[in-house]
């Protein structure tokens, strides 16, 4: 059978895949009865219920004409990796990575490294402007949460603070 | 009169010196992040919501209900200058906004904007003053089997009113509620679903979730075209003040914008962004003047009353949260997370044992609106050279600011993890089709209605029937079957789809 919808099809497949591992992790948990309900009671219930739902959109989507097929399209995997591992590199520069021996190194650091990964998921990378970037985001960041707000980060290496 | 003793123990509060700072400064914000386009209020409240830890609970909501108005009116900027909608409820305002800046009136299309709003606010802070303390009296009346149906009514409601497939949102709407379950169980005190990750066993930050899904999602969906396609405003803006002409069509607009807005506010869903909508529709009914420039050419009307619509329509869909604890739409969903970490159960309670917080909030309101039109009209200036900005300096300001704001909130770089992990869900869903508010309304929504379910069940000895025999809980739940018998009738559904394909 042919798909009519993408969208429709896959969004469905995801709602009835999770709300089935919602029910299965939930029959884990005691279910107990609809007077005393235990704590399984209600997600049992709703993870029924998604993937159920989730069940009908891929049916409607096998069924019902969608003008265009509803493609989903190309992934943009480039600004999905980058602007995810500027994320996540900010992370390790704040908290250190203990298992490779990263000490923590700061915010200012970590400002420097998410501005630089993030600005490589644009258009353009020019050098020079992603460096003055960082610099102005870093004093901003430092007035604003630590000057202003007193929020409590790391904000050098731990090695040159001490 | 009760309501002006209330209404002067808000304005005592709110006209403190440190809450008109406070006022002020998210009014200022909110402002700076609406009119950058790409950035809604969700993402805007999300983001700027640290910011409001350290604060007493009173400066910390007059200051998130100043970000939030001001999310809105930055948004209408960015609409009439630049053609790009600042957020969902501006999508009607670019038809005849940058109609008319393009034809070198953009300074009566932002003034008509900003007077609209004003006079939107005033009317719909009075409003939600008028009818909070009788529909708390209601409130007290519900016992959990109400509580559980008017939450079942307000999540139909919220995916009626929104746009695209009824269907995908409802699922939506239950996949958020499962998320909300995640963590400890209060009543048994089993952690579900947390994989022994001790960071789990208190649930997902629902901050987390709308910064990774509305935040990163977002910019990740906007990097994916051509910089090339956004346009860039580089035209002057002249003389603010509208004609005397434009003020006779304005004022009728404003009126019926207001009206709509206050009505469709009070509804659960999106109430702002459906009150812009049928604003639009209406004037564009009403018969043209000799003379006067047709719609989608530059009518100030078409400006005027879908930007009161929606500023009434945001102000009054505080009245579910307040009154009844019930979050309207995601805007408000992040407004009980707000409430709930400075300790404030939200719901018919904060009127009695909070009455300044409540009272000042709305007073703080009608401040808040003031202030922007001040704030707005003159400053317009430096909001234009802020949309000159470009797009690849803005995103890694928003990526850190963001990321920043994970970590304040619990110092701790679990968060950092999660919200990277849900940057890559927002975009899966961007992809899918399918919309995210929901599920940040089941989201907040899913522990509240767990809770109620049980308590009623359990009140009822296991018997289902206790959500239909009680009159009050029955009404709410018949509103809702008949809500989506009406969305799911042939006719209206070709309608409903019509009206958000216009945009």
């Amino acid at each position: 059978m042919l798909i009519k919808s993408q969208k429709d099809f896959f969004s469905g497949l995801m709602f009835t895949v999770v709300g089935a591992a919602f029910a299965y992790g939930a029959t884990g948990y005691s279910i107990g009865t609809g007077g005393r309900m235990g704590p399984g009671y209600f997600p049992l219930l709703l993870g029924v219920i998604l993937a159920i739902l989730g069940g009908i959109i891929m049916f409607k989507a096998l069924v019902v004409e969608a003008p265009g097929g509803d493609k989903i399209g190309k992934w943009a995997w480039k600004p999905l990796f980058l602007i995810i591992a500027a994320n996540v590199l900010f992370g390790v520069m704040i908290g250190g990575l203990p298992s490779i021996g990263l000490p923590p190194m700061g915010l200012i650091v970590g400002i420097f490294a998410l501005t630089i990964v993030a600005s490589l998921a644009g258009d353009s990378f020019r050098l020079k402007e992603v460096l003055i970037l960082s610099v102005i985001l870093s004093i901003g960041s430092y007035a604003a949460f630590i000057l202003l707000l007193k929020l409590q980060f790391p904000v050098w290496p731990t090695f040159i603070a001490g | 009169m009760e309501l002006f003793d209330n209404l002067a123990l808000g304005f005592g509060v709110a006209f403190t010196f440190q809450n008109l700072i406070y006022a002020f400064v998210g009014c200022l914000l909110g402002t700076l992040i609406g009119v950058l386009p790409g950035v809604g209020p969700v993402a805007t409240i999300a983001m700027l919501l640290p910011a409001t830890y350290a604060l007493p609970p009173v400066a910390a909501l007059i200051m998130l209900a100043g970000i939030y108005y001001g999310a809105q009116y930055g948004g209408s900027t960015t609409a009439i200058l630049v053609n790009l909608p600042g957020e969902a409820s501006s999508v009607v305002t670019m038809i005849d906004g940058y109609q008319m800046a393009r034809k070198g009136r953009a300074g009566p299309a932002l003034a008509a904007a900003g007077l609209g709003s004003f006079f939107a606010g005033c009317v719909g802070t009075l409003i939600l003053a008028a009818f909070a303390a009788p529909l708390t009296e209601v409130a007290f009346k519900f016992g959990p089997a109400e509580y559980f149906s008017l939450m079942v009514l307000g999540l139909i409601g919220a995916v009626v009113l929104a746009s695209g497939s009824l269907l995908k949102a409802v699922a939506m709407i239950v996949l958020g509620l499962l998320m909300g379950l995640i963590g400890t169980d209060v009543n048994s005190g089993v952690a579900r679903f947390s994989f022994d990750i001790p960071e789990l066993t208190d649930g997902i930050g629902f901050i987390v979730i709308a910064m990774g899904v509305f935040g990163y999602g977002e910019i990740i969906h906007n990097l994916s075209h051509k910089e090339e396609d956004r346009e860039v405003f580089t035209g002057k803006v002249t003389g603010l003040m509208p004609t005397a002409t434009d003020f006779k069509n304005m004022v009728p607009a404003v009126l019926r914008g207001t009206t709509i807005g206050s009505v469709l506010g009070i509804l659960p869903g999106g109430g702002a962004l459906l009150a812009a909508f049928a604003a639009y529709t209406i004037e564009k009914k009403t018969k043209l003047k000799p003379g006067e420039v047709p719609f989608g050419q530059g009518n100030i009307r078409g400006v005027a009353s879908p930007e009161s619509a929606n500023n009434s329509g945001s102000q009054t869909s505080f009245i579910p949260l307040l009154t009844l604890g019930i979050p309207p739409n995601a805007v408000m969903a992040l407004m009980v997370g707000a409430m709930t970490i400075h300790n404030i159960q939200p719901g018919p309670q904060v009127m009695t044992s909070n009455p300044e917080l409540f009272w000042g909030l709305i007073a703080s309101m009608w401040i808040g609106n003031a202030m922007l039109v001040i704030l707005n009209l003159p400053l317009i200036g430096m909001w234009i050279k802020l949309l000159t900005v470009p797009y690849r300096w803005l995103f890694p300001a928003i990526v850190l600011f963001c990321a920043i704001g994970v970590y304040s909130t619990n110092n701790n770089t679990w968060d950092i993890w999660m919200v990277a992990g849900f940057g890559v869900i927002g975009y899966l869903f961007i992809k899918l089709g399918v919309e995210p508010a929901p599920l940040l309304l089941g989201f907040i929504l899913g522990p509240m209605m767990e809770e109620n379910l049980r308590r009623a069940m359990l009140l009822s000895r296991g018997d289902w029937s206790v959500f239909v025999t009680r009159p009050l809980s029955a009404s709410l739940l018949a509103a809702a079957a008949v809500l989506l018998v009406i969305v799911m009738l042939p006719a209206v559904k070709s309608k409903r789809e019509e009206a958000f394909v216009e945009e």
